[in-house]
């Protein structure tokens, strides 16, 4: 059985109102990521994380207790615990990830710095002002509390003089670039996905070496990467915000061959990620389709985004390797 | 389209707009969205923007999971023939439903 969905969505739209995320983590966790990389503080260049690869760990360990508690004679008191919720943060009781679950998460941050450095870029980092952008109570229809926490954004973002802000995952990407705008009277911030970034530092020769879409022999790389690639598109880079070239060029101008599965591009098929808080069965179901469709291409696969890593890595079950396009490109110059 | 806003006798589309920019009125019912759903619920989205569009307000209501299902992975509207922007349209309807008070 289900969990009520309003009882669900008042929960995850109350932490957004009363604790600034739908899920809500610890002000020292969430900078967890920054340890020992010196990252200025503010400035007009900096790396927003919006929080998303930190809050996977604890979005797993929620799902589960959830889908324990859908299967259990609890589940009828879901309203109880929507009123309980606004006075304790009962999120934070359902799900707490191991330390090694939680610093695998860390990871990704980490390799954006690493390789925006290597291209030449030094973002500042707003720290415990990088705040969640607020995805996925959009996605729920809560529109309202969401203009209100974009306005906190903005505000944060005024405050620290951030002229551009440089996005680690598509859904922080298409809030503050896409959906903040119509939230907002003001909002000026540049904002580009590190990918695109990056891309746009390639340099001419590395540009006209890639060759998206095509099929190039696999080229020998360093570390212990794979030479070809099947590249699965996040939904959001590539049908909202138009990121489909930038992660092919930059694998392709790092070594590594991309294959394309059945469905790629602006055709790219859903990890299911999107229903995992409220239908995980079905979010499964549809992670499972999709690994199948790029099993048939390769076993070692690529993800550009937080949630299609933990989905699609979950429903292949050991059967293909799924890794991070950031892992993938600092692999493939020796430098994980 | 006032014709089919008025059927089931509550001016739906009119609430729905009042919300946000929904447009399921220029669905042409082909189904290419259904087809090419990766959750493969046959209602979906179709059939429900067939049912916002009419005003049918309790098939809307009867329909909740199915409209808190929906991916808005947007893969429907990458081969809509109308251009229908279904993925707000879903989102406006969620909004509706939680104003409702859910289920």
């Amino acid at each position: 059985m289900a969990l009520a969905t309003a009882d669900v969505v008042g929960i995850l739209g109350d932490n957004l109102r009363l604790r600034g995320s739908v899920l809500p983590i610890p002000n020292r966790r969430a900078v967890h990521w920054t340890r020992g990389l010196e990252l200025r503080r503010g400035g007009a260049t900096v790396l927003y994380t919006g929080q998303m690869y930190q809050l996977v760990p604890y979005i797993e360990r929620l799902v589960a207790a959830e889908q324990q508690l859908a299967d259990s004679p609890l589940a009828r008191f879901t309203g109880l615990g929507r009123r309980v919720n606004r006075i304790v943060n009962v999120s934070a009781f359902m799900g707490r990830p191991s330390r090694t679950e939680r610093e695998r998460s860390e990871e990704a941050p980490r390799r954006v710095v690493a390789l925006l450095r290597g291209a030449g870029v030094e973002p500042g980092c707003l720290f415990e002002d990088d705040l969640y952008s607020g995805t996925l109570a959009y996605d729920l229809g809560l529109d309202e509390l969401v203009a209100a926490h974009a306005r906190r954004v903005q505000a944060v973002l005024r405050r620290h003089g951030v002229r551009t802000a440089i996005t680690i995952d598509p859904h922080t990407t298409h809030m503050l670039r896409t959906i903040y705008p119509t939230l907002l009277d003001g909002w000026d911030v540049d904002v580009r996905s590190y990918l695109e970034v990056l891309a746009g530092a390639l340099a001419p020769a590395d540009a006209l070496t890639a060759a998206p879409y095509a099929s190039p022999p696999p080229a020998p790389v360093s570390g212990s990467g794979a030479a070809a690639v099947a590249l699965h598109d996040s939904c959001v880079y590539a049908r909202h915000e138009g990121v489909v070239e930038e992660p092919r060029r930059l694998l392709a101008a790092a070594g590594v061959a991309v294959l394309e599965p059945e469905q790629a591009g602006k055709f790219t098929w859903c990890c299911g990620g999107p229903a995992e808080a409220l239908f995980p069965e079905r979010a499964l179901a549809t992670a499972q389709q999709r690994v199948a469709q790029l099993r048939a291409v390769s076993s070692e696969c690529v993800t550009m985004c937080p949630l299609c890593l933990v989905n699609l890595s979950k429903a292949a079950d050991g059967a293909v390797r799924f890794r991070d396009i950031a892992e993938v490109l600092l692999d493939a110059r020796g430098d994980r | 389209m006032t014709a089919l806003a008025t059927v089931g006798g509550a001016a739906l589309g009119d609430k729905l707009r009042a919300l946000g920019a929904f447009d399921a009125e220029t669905c042409m019912s082909c189904g290419i969205c259904t087809a090419t759903c990766p959750l493969g619920i046959d209602v979906l989205p179709r059939q429900l923007l067939r049912h916002a569009a009419l005003g049918l307000e309790q098939r809307i209501r009867d329909e909740q999971e199915v409209v808190f299902s929906c991916l808005l992975c947007r893969a429907c509207e990458q081969s809509c023939p109308a251009g229908v922007h279904i993925a707000q349209d879903i989102r406006l309807l969620r909004r509706w439903l939680l104003e409702q008070g859910g289920e």
